[in-house]
């Protein structure tokens, strides 16, 4: 609890009023961005791979069009590439001698206070995304509008999910290439192989397994069982566990490393 | 509050050591220092690169934490009370961070929102404080159009949007040219005036005694000398200087000779520097022992040669 008091406190609102501010410049691009690539993915997947996949009529998809299938795992993996890439960059480039991190750290505002500022900027940018991501696919008729908030929340608990052990390591990153190397070698692969294209009901077995360990099969079955309206509570809960203990693990950690790195 | 001679920073035997706790091998920046910043005054931090003064001052800031000795800020404890110190400092850090993604004004403001105050507020104090950095045509303008005085200037002002009792300058003039140097110079004396305590570091000398009310010499860590500039000059240097220059070849034999016809000689990369009280005579002298120098200059001691005696190194080294 008292972890929640603090991060309602004023002083992590004051960092987030740094965060939209700065928004402020870039939130064009980013509405046309979040518009924009369900659209792409709604044309080619709908009108293109879609049509391949759905004319081979799989029993992995239960029923489903591809198109409904892979929407909510797309949703999902956005989210997760969007909340790593916005608290990895920014957080390291906040950490560094010149960052704005460093300017906060001069003021009441404790490292903490920084965290969940930032942390409640990734959750807004996240919630936004999912939104105009989700309205747009309720628009093709791919999403249920009565399931639709449903997915929402899961995308922004994965947001949260993916952006605190991600900041929590971000914070003590002093060059770029290690983030691209992190992007590159952990996000793309658990963005080929969670489940996001296809059921990893198909894969090998020793595959399959691997899935299972991975965080981001949790939110994306957890974001496609909810969408699809095939969830089983015991399947809900597995999921919203793993994925509560990577929040919980995560800010547990970066608590530590922003104090740490910004209190030499 | 009203005491005029309050102790506003108090360090005892302040240490800072980098590395693990109980590690050995840390390096001590700071070895055990001892000092007092009253209200209203301008103290300075005189050392080389490396003596230990941005870690003083990064202590003081409250963003480092303090290894051995106590600190106390307005009379509160810098472990314990932070934040509490910091809503009441203002910083002006050796590296600024100025947001280039803002705008001039926009940074004042931003700032100013991280210490809880109003927007109505800060839109009275921004314009004000523009005006007091000279900044106010620049205000709508992008950060990477300013100039390095400007940017500076910017720094300062942002460090007053909180009003603070405390103003802490880094190396304020390292970096610029003698003209934005001036400029600042006159800004802070003029902070000065209006009765801000402000605690600068420097290695520039001439910064130190057109500033600092009361200085310390820091070298390796630890306070070698403290007091007024006039004080420090008079306790540790005679009066004047005479400054010589030599062909390179006929240096070393040159240095030979004037060897004996001063209290103290420093021999520098480029000249030689003779202490005495009285520099025409030395330089009668000089000329007496068939010593013909390039260029010959008599001058007042000044802080630069405090620091070459109790150092036995130069400030811009």
């Amino acid at each position: 609890m008292d972890t929640l008091a603090r991060a309602f406190s004023a002083p992590a609102f004051r960092e987030l009023g740094y965060w939209l501010f700065r928004y402020r410049r870039t939130w064009r691009g980013s509405i046309v961005i979040s518009v924009g690539n369900p659209l792409l993915f709604l044309t080619a997947l709908g009108l293109g791979l879609g049509k391949l996949v759905d004319h081979g009529n799989s029993a992995y998809l239960q029923g489903h069009s591809y198109l409904t299938f892979i929407l909510p795992g797309i949703l999902i993996a956005g989210v997760m590439q969007t909340a790593f890439l916005e608290a990895s960059g920014p957080v390291m480039q906040g950490a560094l001698p010149r960052g704005s991190y460093r300017a906060a750290a001069s003021t009441p505002l404790e490292p903490a206070g920084i965290l969940y500022g930032h942390l409640m900027y990734w959750t807004l940018r996240a919630a936004q995304n999912a939104v105009l991501f989700t309205c747009v696919s309720m628009l093709f008729g791919t999403v249920d509008p009565a399931r639709a908030p449903l997915l929402v929340l899961v995308a922004i608990l994965v947001a949260v999910a993916f952006a605190s052990p991600a900041a929590a390591w971000a914070v003590t990153v002093t060059r770029p290439s290690q983030i691209n190397a992190m992007f590159r070698f952990v996000v793309l692969p658990l963005y080929m192989f969670s489940g996001t294209f296809f059921p990893i009901e198909q894969l090998p077995d020793w595959l399959r397994r691997l899935a299972w360990l991975t965080p981001l099969w949790h939110g994306v079955d957890l974001g496609r069982t909810v969408a699809l309206g095939t969830a089983t509570t015991s399947g809900v809960l597995v999921h919203l566990a793993y994925l509560a203990v990577m929040v919980a693990a995560g800010l547990y950690v970066a608590r530590r490393t922003y104090r740490r790195r910004l209190y030499v | 509050m009203s005491d005029v001679s309050a102790v506003l920073i108090e360090a005892r035997g302040l240490k800072k050591v980098y590395g693990r706790p109980g590690d050995k091998t840390g390096f001590t920046a700071v070895d055990g220092i001892d000092f007092q910043v009253r209200r209203g005054e301008a103290f300075g931090v005189l050392g080389a690169n490396g003596a230990g003064k941005s870690s003083t001052m990064r202590m003081i800031a409250c963003v480092s934490p303090v290894t051995e000795g106590s600190l106390r800020i307005l009379g509160w404890d810098t472990g314990r009370d932070g934040a509490r110190i910091r809503a009441r400092l203002g910083v002006v850090p050796q590296d600024d961070t100025i947001d280039s993604e803002l705008t001039v004004r926009e940074n004042l403001l931003i700032y100013g929102r991280y210490f809880g105050l109003s927007w109505k507020v800060l839109r009275e104090r921004s314009a004000r404080l523009l005006e007091f950095a000279r900044l106010t045509e620049k205000a709508g303008d992008a950060v990477a159009t300013l100039s390095g005085g400007m940017r500076r200037r910017l720094t300062i002002a942002r460090a007053l949007i909180n009003e603070p009792e405390i103003v802490l300058l880094d190396e304020p003039t390292t970096g610029l040219d003698p003209q934005a140097r001036h400029l600042l110079w006159e800004r802070l004396f003029q902070l000065k005036q209006d009765g801000v305590t402000l605690l600068l570091t420097t290695h520039y000398m001439d910064e130190a005694e057109q500033l600092c009310d009361r200085l310390v010499v820091m070298d390796a860590g630890k306070i070698v000398a403290e007091g007024t500039p006039a004080e420090l000059i008079a306790r540790h240097t005679l009066r004047e200087v005479l400054e010589l220059r030599f062909a390179p070849g006929e240096r070393q034999v040159m240095i030979e000779k004037c060897r004996g016809l001063a209290e103290r000689i420093e021999e520098l990369p480029d000249r030689l520097l003779l202490s005495t009280d009285n520099g025409e005579e030395t330089l009668s002298a000089v000329h007496r022992q068939g010593v013909q120098p390039l260029t010959a200059l008599v001058r007042r001691s000044s802080l630069e040669d405090v620091f070459l005696t109790l150092t036995g190194r130069s400030l811009l080294d």
